[in-house]
């Protein structure tokens, strides 16, 4: 039986071919699409918890009300006991200093003069200590363009761009200033240790990334930071631990007035990423749904018109004696083959495209040239086991439920009337 | 009746003038009072932080309303940090980096030293009845001292605030309370002229309160120690090379 239906599937091309075409661009595309809106968004998370926000971030309230202006001024105090107590009460987190701040880089010509100078947007971390795990997390080694890491407390690395922009080398002395903690002007020179590029453009265009020790001393911190980030060990955001720890912690502070408490957000609550997460979390189903619905009010009519074509054969068929019963099943099976083959070759194709948009990407570096959002300028698919299957099964299934629509048709046929129809 | 309504007319235009003028000569005094040809002054900084409060003592040299020479001399991270005004350019040198850096264009709209004062105030020394045209608002009684209500409007482009009201002690031509606004009549800082005294002849305030309004806190206050009114000043201090040394 399985032997007659392939011979039919092959021998009469105008059977299967139009239904595996549509069922295989089908779920080609649920596959390519899936993957890279879902690769794309979990960059996007990503590089918002390993650049800004943690998976977990603990700031001084007042600091938190004004974080987009950088406020140093209500940063944290007292972070190394915090930072202890953290450790000790939730030990399944890395937890991080970070400062973050403004200011502007002048570049001295031979005289000692004002060659250039630019707004930078200067990170703070710990560079120097690698168990802190920040020079890892923030991909700095691959992201290096010239030079290398800093060495010391005096050694900075700037964005690459911004380099360029200011006619900075590798080995230049620079100098920082703005402002400090306490509202002085604060001036310190450091030593490009290497320019960087983190493809992402908010980043590129001005970013100066310092040791925090140093700017520490720089900006007046002494024991200060202005967020504390908290990353978990096995490096995946756990949404409903991350919840569940946020309330615990806020809870011991609840009682304290001080507008300097501390209080701890999760990257949910940060950025607008809840709303990204639950986008990112929802996208396969999102298409297997539209990808089901679409193809088979598509394979409905396929299986119409197939079932037109093929009025005269189910006519012989009954007129021979076989049961309609009989005839729809071998119409089912004969769908569930041309759907095997159509998802086999639209989950290949799929599978190729997405690996292709995992190593190349698509690059919108032209698009984000003025965003502020922290997005990477080439966005990439992520192939995960789940696109193996996504898009084989609802192809699958749409072939075999818009064949077994059109099939009942076959029930409506009239014994008395068949000799009749096939006068023709 | 017409007569009558042209000579209302007139009369309100001459009226109009004459407090025009009043203004106008009350801000010459002021700036007779206030402005000498040169200046040297040692003053202390009280910066009320919403978490700390520093003080930052400092030593100015000034020339006219083109030229002047500033170093903080305490506390230690502020010590040797220099200023230098010549004429619409500001050098700042940093003793830490020896660096001297010019600052321009939105650097110029920071706090000075976290005070609640910006550089463009600093610079900005021109005589009020060069910048501002004047029309007398009205008397009051203010801390006990009759004054003179002034409303001051720009009238070139080149300043931080479109609209300056004083408050003028009649007797001592010294301002004793200014409110200045922007453009689109939003107040900006409030400042408060207090403990005068006479010093060379001339009527000074030995305090002055800043207050930023658009910032948290109780203001700055700038507290004049010591004031030369007309001292020689060696033209190498107003130089940059006099901020490395």
């Amino acid at each position: 039986m399985i032997r007659f239906l392939f011979k039919g599937i092959l021998r009469d091309k105008n059977r299967s071919m139009l239904p595996i075409i549509v069922i295989s661009l089908g779920v080609t595309l649920t596959i390519v699409l899936s993957g890279f809106l879902n690769g794309a968004m979990t960059d996007m998370v990503d590089q918002n918890a390993k650049f800004e926000t943690g998976h977990v971030k603990i700031m001084a309230r007042a600091y938190a009300e004004n974080k987009d202006q950088l406020p140093n001024d209500l940063a944290l105090l007292g972070v190394d006991s915090l930072i202890a107590d953290l450790k000790v009460n939730y030990p399944d987190l890395q937890w991080v200093k970070r400062i973050r701040f403004g200011g502007i880089l002048d570049a001295p010509d031979g005289n000692g003069e004002s060659k250039g100078q630019g707004p930078a947007a200067g990170i703070a971390i710990n560079l120097l200590n690698a168990s802190s795990g920040e020079v890892a997390r923030m991909n700095l080694s691959n992201s290096i363009v010239s030079g290398s890491l800093p060495k010391n407390a005096k050694e900075a690395l700037i964005g690459d761009e911004f380099a360029s922009k200011l006619k900075l080398n590798v080995g230049d002395e620079v100098t920082y200033f703005g402002t400090t903690m306490n509202g002085s002007m604060t001036f310190q020179n450091f030593i490009i240790s290497g320019t960087i590029r983190f493809g992402i453009a908010a980043m590129d265009r001005g970013a100066i990334l310092l040791d925090i020790t140093s700017a520490q001393e720089m900006l007046d911190m002494k024991d200060g930071t202005g967020e504390i980030l908290g990353f978990y060990k096995n490096g995946v955001y756990d949404d409903k631990s991350a919840i569940a720890l946020e309330t615990a912690f806020n809870k011991r502070f609840e009682d304290n007035p001080d507008e300097y408490a501390p209080e701890m957000f999760t990257l949910r609550a940060q950025n607008n990423l809840g709303d990204l997460l639950d986008y990112a979390n929802n996208m396969s189903a999102i298409f297997v749904i539209i990808f089901v619905g679409a193809m088979s009010v598509v394979l409905w009519n396929t299986g119409l018109i197939g079932g037109l074509r093929r009025y005269q054969e189910f006519g012989i068929r009954l007129a021979l004696g076989e049961s309609k019963g009989k005839i729809y099943r071998s119409l089912v099976l004969e769908a569930t083959f041309i759907g095997i083959i159509g998802s086999l070759v639209g989950t290949s194709l799929g599978l190729l495209g997405a690996f292709y948009l995992q190593n190349y990407g698509i690059n919108i570096e032209g698009m984000v040239d003025n965003s502020s959002m922290m997005m990477p300028t080439v966005m990439r698919a992520k192939v995960t086991p789940a696109l193996y299957y996504i898009g084989f099964i609802p192809g699958v299934f749409a072939m075999v439920f818009g064949n077994m629509l059109s099939g009942i048709g076959i029930y409506k046929r009239e014994t008395a009337s068949l000799f009749k129809e096939l006068e023709v | 009746m017409k007569n009558r309504l042209i000579i209302a007319c007139l009369l309100s235009i001459w009226i109009l003038q004459a407090k025009a003028q009043d203004a106008n000569a009350i801000l010459e005094k002021v700036d007779k009072n206030m402005v000498s040809k040169t200046e040297i002054t040692e003053s202390e900084m009280v910066i009320r932080g919403k978490r700390n409060v520093q003080t930052i003592g400092s030593k100015s040299y000034t020339e006219g309303n083109q030229k002047s020479f500033t170093e903080y001399l305490y506390p230690e991270r502020e010590r040797g940090t220099k200023m230098l005004k010549l004429g619409d350019r500001l050098w700042i040198y940093s003793p830490s980096t020896e660096r001297t850096i010019q600052l321009s264009g939105h650097m110029l709209r920071q706090s000075v030293m976290g005070s609640d004062l910006s550089y463009e105030d600093m610079m900005e020394d021109r005589k009020l009845s060069e910048i501002y045209s004047g029309t007398v608002l009205g008397e009051e009684v203010l801390e006990g001292r009759k004054v003179y209500v002034l409303e001051l409007i720009a009238s070139v482009e080149d300043i931080s605030y479109y609209k300056r009201k004083l408050w003028i002690d009649q007797e001592r031509y010294i301002p004793l309370q200014e409110e200045l606004f922007a453009k689109s009549g939003q107040l900006l800082k409030k400042t408060v002229m207090s403990e005068i005294e006479q010093i060379d002849g001339r009527w000074y305030p030995k305090k002055i309160n800043f207050k930023d309004v658009l910032k948290a806190g109780e203001g700055t206050d700038f507290i004049l120690k010591k004031v030369q009114f007309n001292p020689p000043i060696p033209a190498y201090i107003f130089t940059k090379a006099s901020l490395k040394k």
